[in-house]
């Protein structure tokens, strides 16, 4: 079970000592800039620094193995339908024309279309080894603290933190219900028809909604009871200040966030062209 | 005089959606540092007095009161549930839905957390109110990876970290094994030792609460206070059977002797008894009972042979594990949490696969049989009934398996039919499920599996949650179930359901058999109790003391006769 | 329920609960549709009856942070335009749904129809519009690409809210109902 989900990896790296409150400024500052900018040297630049992060947070291969295996999937997929749907996206967005083979019909392979799909694919390179890094050195218990230092409520935050701590939970439950499911019968895999298998996942949502539903009213008397929501604040036991590093690492961000945006847009083009 | 912290005066209480008051006529002052429980069976309205007690009523629950209900002197209506909660205290009866902190330290910060205290004054407070608890060593643990026992203790310690004046139980062993639940009477005894505080239990299981004294017992009977008495003087009245509440064994035992029972005598407290009077009785009673039969000889029907079986791979469930089941056999798996119980009938039902190993029904390897095949023979019933029930009628529940298998409509009433008549349910055959209590919930996830006529038919912890009258019709049915040719396997640590229903009992500890003997047999033995989370039952302690000296027979002879006796 | 505090504990504890479910029904629920790589998720009948149940705030962070929570758990990294649009989705079906009281048991015909022009109409907004028009915008994905994958996501989401969305909320207004009239049969 534990190895095919992403969980907190608990090493001590200048990453890991971050406050996660300044991992999450970074990441989300980092994923915007990301997805403006469509200039292959700021991408170019943001990948590399973002293996230079991945090296120093001492995270192991094996812990993230499998998303990486998931991922490379999907990207393989992702880029064959760009292909298919829109073989001459590049050239459109370009404005020229290069063409390296034609295929078959309307397929023909460019330059540009070669030059489009590469720059998307660094895009995701950009994004995902930050978001993995954030997933992978941010303490879940301390997950909340930060969202409501950066300025949500801090009962939404808690709501992150509740969903955070029953996952495991209901995932058993819907183990044992999906197990007692089967011994009478219920089959939900490709051996039955779409309608038969529409009709018994709902027998196994019956029972996990409607448990679920009466653990809201248990758990939200238990928070009542515990003086939940009472007050405009909330203080976190797992908070923590911060320190020189997470200055550090907000001016960098705020550098690159500034820097992106200028060196996209100052030629007028998200896209940088090496075909003009 | 001790000033009084709650105090009720014609206190009634009716719910918005019934019909007529939960609570009646309540007259019941209690006052600072006392201890005191409340008993009395499922519907007796003690859960509705501890939700006025801790202000879920009316604010979670409306209703209309009438009467007064004063708190530290103030009246409840006046407070909000914000200020009560700082009055009152509770630890909820599911350690799931209370813990919602991540780790254990969280849990217990978060009422301080909510009040906003600074996080330096958190952490001091959080770490005296863990070593009270006894839980400090987990600070950092997450809720998943602890017992039931120590979920509670962090929900203790997420109270005391209040400075709450009144603390209140409701059921607190509801959840957990003897052993655990014996260390839970002690803890709570203790913190109250230590702080002065009010204590009130909320419970039906009255031995195991008396384990260490209260003050006063309150019986809860219809909605009214039944009786309002010290534990000595209920003990030695006839309340308990009137309202249904198991008595301690050890003074059924002597009921059954002949032997009255006095308050002098200190009933409330097997280890402090005076039984002189009672010993030669008791011995009398002994000869007259003659010896039981061995249990008889069973055909196999179900073998594990040397099995193994880990989640992961580097920490292995089960090792080695063989027993073997007689078909028409009534017994019981016990072992504490994480022992291996649950996993065994998990892997006898196919849902997992055996790292090693092999399972023989009637002689035949079932390894390659899929979770549909072997379920035409093996019943697996969950413990929580609600993780079964998918449909909204009972009848379509029922028919569910059936409907599945491809079976023609009439025969399915016909079957769905006869099992309803023997599960006493038929009355209630075109209802739908959410009308029925709990315990009849869980007859209906019996007769779902019951329909699919299996051979074999595997309880996890069939008498959770339920008090003394329906743990009896549901073990009563059990066994009638059983005498009608169904081989039945028990996932318990219910130490009265292995000595009054089962003639074996396995015991698991850390995935090795430790134990495969007649249930008085294994519960008088020290090691095997100790490994395995029980607790030794009071008819041996009870035994010993008298000078009996054979108490295991004694015990055997105790639970045939009780159960005969029981019967009519 | 959500009542006249737009953030009860109820709904934040529905928020929580709602969103672990989200991340649970998103690994385990889906099922293949017949289609090949189009599968029908459960999640969003989830989605649908908790924002039915629970209102629109409870609706609209569900789908934020439950699909954060499922992308980032599953696959290391939310896809941000979809992500939206789940978000979307939810809100939409809250603020259409606010007026039928499910939690007196009150689930009839009509609110039938109306539960579900409501999923209809939010799930067209999200999939058909919103999330082809982020996907365009964030990732500069090719037009046709993203629509038709919009177009299938979105009707395969209706079929999830449509079929299993609404026998969840019927079956759960039958447990609200008052069982007056019960009486047991020789």
């Amino acid at each position: 079970m534990r190895a095919t989900m992403l969980a907190y990896t608990n090493h001590d790296s200048g990453i890991h000592r971050l406050t996660g409150a300044a991992k999450l400024i970074f990441f989300a500052v980092w994923s915007v800039s990301a997805m403006i900018t469509y200039d292959t040297r700021c991408l170019l630049v943001l990948f590399l620094f973002s293996l230079f992060a991945f090296k120093i947070s001492k995270v192991q291969f094996q812990d993230y193995a499998f998303v990486l295996y998931l991922i490379l999937i999907f990207f393989v997929l992702n880029h064959i339908a760009i292909f298919l749907f829109s073989p001459l996206e590049g050239v459109r967005i370009y404005g020229t024309r290069h063409d390296v083979v034609h295929i078959a019909g309307r397929y023909t392979l460019t330059w540009e279309q070669l030059f489009y799909q590469f720059n998307i694919a660094l895009k995701y390179a950009v994004v995902i080894p930050m978001a993995l890094l954030f997933l992978m050195t941010t303490d879940p218990s301390e997950f909340s603290a930060s969202l409501n230092r950066v300025g949500f409520n801090y009962k939404i935050a808690y709501s992150v933190s509740l969903a955070l701590r029953y996952i495991p939970d209901i995932q058993r439950d819907y183990e044992n219900i999906s197990f007692s499911a089967q011994a009478r019968g219920i089959d939900i895999s490709r051996k039955e028809k779409l309608p038969r298998r529409l009709k018994n996942i709902i027998l196994i949502l019956m029972p996990l909604i409607l448990t679920s539903i009466e653990r809201i009213d248990k758990i939200s008397t238990a928070m009542e009871l515990r003086g939940f929501g009472q007050k405009e604040k909330r203080t976190w036991y797992r908070a923590r200040p911060f320190a020189r590093n997470d200055y550090i690492a907000i001016g960098i961000i705020a550098g690159i966030a500034v820097l992106t945006a200028w060196i996209t847009f100052y030629d007028g083009s998200r896209y940088y062209n090496i075909f003009k | 005089m001790k000033r009084a912290v709650i105090e009720f005066q014609n206190f009634s209480f009716q719910y918005r959606a019934q019909t007529e008051p939960t609570l009646q006529d309540i007259n019941l002052t209690i006052t600072e540092g006392e201890k005191v429980l409340i008993i009395g069976p499922s519907g007796s309205g003690k859960s509705t007095l501890a939700h006025c007690l801790n202000g879920l009523i009316p604010f979670a629950y409306p209703g209309e009161m009438t009467g007064t209900m004063r708190m530290m002197g103030q009246e409840q209506k006046e407070l909000g549930i914000s200020e009560l909660s700082n009055i009152v205290g509770t630890v909820l009866q599911d350690p799931d839905g209370q813990f919602v902190g991540l780790t254990v330290g969280e849990d217990i910060a978060f009422r301080l957390e909510n009040e906003g205290i600074p996080q330096a004054d958190m952490i001091g407070k959080v770490a005296a109110a863990a070593r009270a608890v006894d839980i400090h060593e987990y600070l950092g643990a997450a809720p998943q990876s602890l017992s039931g026992g120590q979920k509670q203790k962090t929900t203790l310690g997420g109270v005391l970290v209040n400075e709450v004046g009144i603390l209140l139980f409701d059921e607190p062993l509801a959840s957990l094994d003897p052993y655990t639940g014996k260390k839970a009477i002690e803890l709570i005894d203790r913190v109250q030792q230590e702080t002065g505080k009010t204590v009130l239990i909320i419970e039906h299981r009255l031995e195991e609460v008396l384990h260490r004294p209260v003050d006063r017992i309150i019986v809860m009977s219809e909605g009214r206070i039944a009786a309002d008495l010290t534990p000595a003087e209920l003990l030695s009245s006839d309340l308990l059977r009137e309202t249904g509440i198991r008595e301690p064994l050890y003074l059924t035992a002597l009921r059954y002797a002949g032997c009255p029972v006095t308050p002098e005598m200190n009933p409330q407290n097997l280890a402090m008894m005076e039984l002189d009077s009672c010993t030669d009785k008791l011995q009398a009673w002994y000869d007259n009972h003659g010896a039981q039969p061995e249990s008889p000889e069973y055909p196999p029907v179900l073998e594990l042979r040397d099995i193994s079986f880990g989640y992961e791979k580097s920490r292995p469930v089960l090792q080695g594990l063989s027993l073997q089941v007689g078909r028409g056999e009534m017994l019981c798996i016990a072992g504490r949490n994480g022992a291996g119980k649950s996993t065994v009938s998990k892997l006898i039902c196919g849902f997992y696969r055996l790292a090693s190993g092999t399972i023989l029904m009637n002689g035949r390897d079932i390894g390659s049989d899929t979770i549909k095949e072997r379920a035409d023979r093996i019943g697996f019933v969950m413990q929580n009934p609600n993780h079964m029930i998918s449909k909204t009628l009972l009848y379509d529940e029922v028919a569910l398996g059936l409907r599945q298998r491809g079976i023609m409509e009439e025969e399915i009433g016909e079957r769905v039919h006869g099992i309803l008549k023997v599960c006493g349910l038929y009355p209630f055959r075109s209802w739908p499920v959410s009308a029925l209590s709990y315990g009849q919930k869980k007859r209906v996830t019996i007769a779902a599996i019951l329909v699919l006529q299996p051979e074999i038919l595997i309880l996890d912890e069939p008498t959770a949650g339920q008090d003394y009258r329906h743990y009896n019709e549901m073990m009563e049915f059990l066994l009638d179930l059983n005498q009608q040719g169904i081989t039945v396997i028990m996932i318990t640590h219910d130490m009265h359901l292995m000595l009054e229903y089962t003639e074996r009992a396995i015991v698991l500890s850390d995935g090795i058999k430790v134990a495969d003997d007649r249930p008085e047999r294994v519960l008088t033995d020290t090691d095997v109790v100790r490994s395995a989370n029980l607790k030794e039952t009071s008819l041996f302690a009870l035994a010993v003391k008298a000078g009996i000296r054979q108490p295991v027979e004694f015990v055997r002879r105790f639970i045939a006769h009780d159960r005969r006796s029981r019967g009519q | 329920m959500a009542g006249r505090k737009a953030l009860s504990i109820k709904t934040i504890v529905a928020i929580g609960i709602g969103s672990a479910l989200f991340v649970i029904l998103g690994r385990f629920g889906s099922i293949p549709s017949g289609i090949p790589n189009t599968n029908i998720e459960t999640t969003y009948a989830l989605l649908a009856l908790f924002a039915l149940l629970y209102g629109p705030a409870a609706g609209l962070l569900i789908g934020l942070i439950g699909h954060t929570l499922k992308d980032a758990i599953l696959y290391g990294s939310p896809w941000f335009s979809w992500v939206i649009a789940s978000a979307i989705a939810g809100l939409i079906i809250g603020l259409l749904t606010r007026t039928i009281a499910i939690h007196d048991g009150e689930f009839g015909k009509k609110e039938i129809i109306r539960f579900n022009l409501a999923q209809i109409a939010a799930n067209a907004v999200a999939w058909f519009i919103a999330a082809p028009l982020l996907d365009i915008a964030i990732y500069a994905e090719p037009a046709n690409k993203v629509f038709t994958q919009g177009l299938i996501a979105g009707a395969a989401n209706m079929v999830a809210a449509g079929v299993i969305g609404t026998l969840l909320a019927i079956a759960y207004a039958k447990t609200r109902t008052k069982q007056g009239s019960l009486t047991k049969e020789a």
